[in-house]
């Protein structure tokens, strides 16, 4: 179990009780996270759950593998912090994550 | 056979048909099954210029685990075997074309009419669009829209549109690549624009690009577009983020190619009555508030809806109940099997 925050673009935050071996991408949807479209459901074929995440959490969150950062290739502004949520599994080492959802997912 | 009926084209180049289905994805490609079944003949129409619709496009690769009887299939496996089961139908495919209108005639059958100027004339029509038409991602960069289609471009349809301009491609897959190679003969100048300094592209073409790039004949630079400047339509520059320092590139001509989503599209102009964008439907027929006019699979919603490949699969097959009634009115159909009916075994081509 982990606490995951979102931070919208307008500064306002949703924290959500995301549980070990789901992905981040899935949390958001549970709960309704505004801004986390996951057109393709989780393939990592769309690039529409594009998150930033915070400094503090960059390396344990992980870097995008490879297919990813192809797939991040199609996102909006992309940063070094760029991941996309689909492809961040929740686990307990995640309690506390801080993500920023970005102004528009295309 | 029974479907061998010749089609009707008449002399302005109208096809008149049974039925058009909409979206050749999984579900528009079993709908040819159950409405051959009963001997309806079908044309097939999908944006993409290949059929499979998501599983082809998103995820051809990625397994699925929930088609029944297939412990596991990818997307284009699932395609694949589709095309094989419908084979014996004869469908027709016109592929890389979109349905833009679709209205009702005074003979009550339907005028189903593409973007290429087709047009055919059906006595039902499936709408089978999943998530809607596959269409390029617009950079949602500030007032893009006043430059599309005389500045920004997401597609190169005519070359001529390129010629001695100052053009910037942005992306780092095949079309960017493609475009690269295939406008620097023309253009003025070429700029590829490109997030990172790796390419998706096939390497030989990233090698050719790489080449020009070399020789001073393209220019690469590694950033991201924030912000275009122009007027009345007319880009003038845009400014992009490096690794450095923002810089401002004098271009006239933008192609990004992002890749492609979906939107609802022209299906939102037909009249059908929608919910939170979906085609809303009865559960017996699949029908639309539009008698005649079907709609199955994602695009579709009712009480319980699921949006699994398997549910527009049971879909399709209530429906092509429905629609034989439309298309042979006061005909009977005699409920069968194709493991037992010779029948059935006939149109699928199998002889005992």
């Amino acid at each position: 179990m982990a606490k995951i925050t979102f931070i919208q673009p307008d500064g306002s935050s949703q924290t959500v009780d995301a549980k070990s071996g789901m992905t981040v991408m899935e949390a958001a949807r549970l709960a309704s996270i505004p801004g986390i479209e996951a057109e393709c459901g989780g393939a990592c074929a769309c690039a529409t759950c594009h998150v930033y995440v915070d400094a503090g959490w960059v390396a344990k969150a992980g870097k995008a593998a490879a297919m990813e950062e192809d797939m991040l290739d199609f996102a909006f502004d992309v940063r070094p912090e760029s991941r996309l949520s689909c492809q961040i599994k929740v686990t307990d080492a995640l309690d506390g994550l801080i993500l920023t959802v970005p102004t528009k997912q295309f | 056979m029974p479907l061998d009926t010749p089609e009707t084209t008449l002399d302005a180049g109208i096809v008149e048909t049974d039925c058009v289905v909409i979206g050749a994805g999984p579900v528009g490609l079993f709908a040819v099954f159950e409405l051959g079944l009963v001997d309806i003949k079908v044309h097939v129409v999908d944006i993409l210029d290949k059929v499979g619709g998501q599983c082809a496009e998103l995820y051809p690769e990625k397994p699925i685990y929930d088609i029944p009887a297939l412990p596991v299939v990818t997307g284009q496996e699932l395609t694949d075997r589709l095309m094989e089961q419908i084979k014996p139908f004869g469908a027709q495919f016109h592929l890389g074309e979109r349905i833009d209108a679709l209205s009702r005639e005074a003979d009550g059958r339907f005028r189903v009419e593409t973007d290429a100027g087709k047009v055919f004339l059906a006595k039902v029509v499936v709408v089978a669009a999943g998530g809607g038409s596959f269409t390029p991602k617009r950079p949602p960069l500030q007032g893009i829209e006043a430059y599309e289609g005389t500045s920004v471009f997401y597609a190169v349809r005519k070359i001529e549109t390129f010629r001695d301009r100052n053009v910037l491609i942005v992306g780092g897959g095949d079309s960017a690549l493609d475009w690269t190679l295939n406008l620097q003969p023309v253009a003025k100048s070429v700029t590829l624009l490109h997030r990172r300094d790796e390419f998706r592209a096939a390497p030989h073409t990233v090698q050719q690009m790489r080449d020009l790039v070399e020789a001073g004949k393209v220019q690469l630079r590694i950033g991201q577009v924030t912000a275009l400047d122009g007027a009345d339509g007319a880009l003038s520059s845009v400014t992009i983020s490096t690794a450095t320092a923002p810089e401002t590139l004098p271009v006239d001509r933008m192609l990004p190619f992002f890749g492609l989503t979906m939107k609802l599209g022209p299906v939102a102009n037909w009249g059908l009555n929608l919910e939170q964008n979906l085609i809303a439907v009865d559960t017996a027929k699949f029908e639309t508030s539009e008698p005649g006019i079907f709609a199955i699979g994602d695009i579709n919603t009712y009480p319980g809806k699921l949006k699994l490949i398997l549910s527009g699969f049971h879909e399709a097959a209530l429906m092509a109940q429905a629609a034989h009634k439309i298309v042979y009115p006061g005909k009977k159909l005699m409920f069968q099997y194709t493991t037992s009916s010779s029948g059935l075994q006939k149109k699928l081509g199998i002889h005992g």
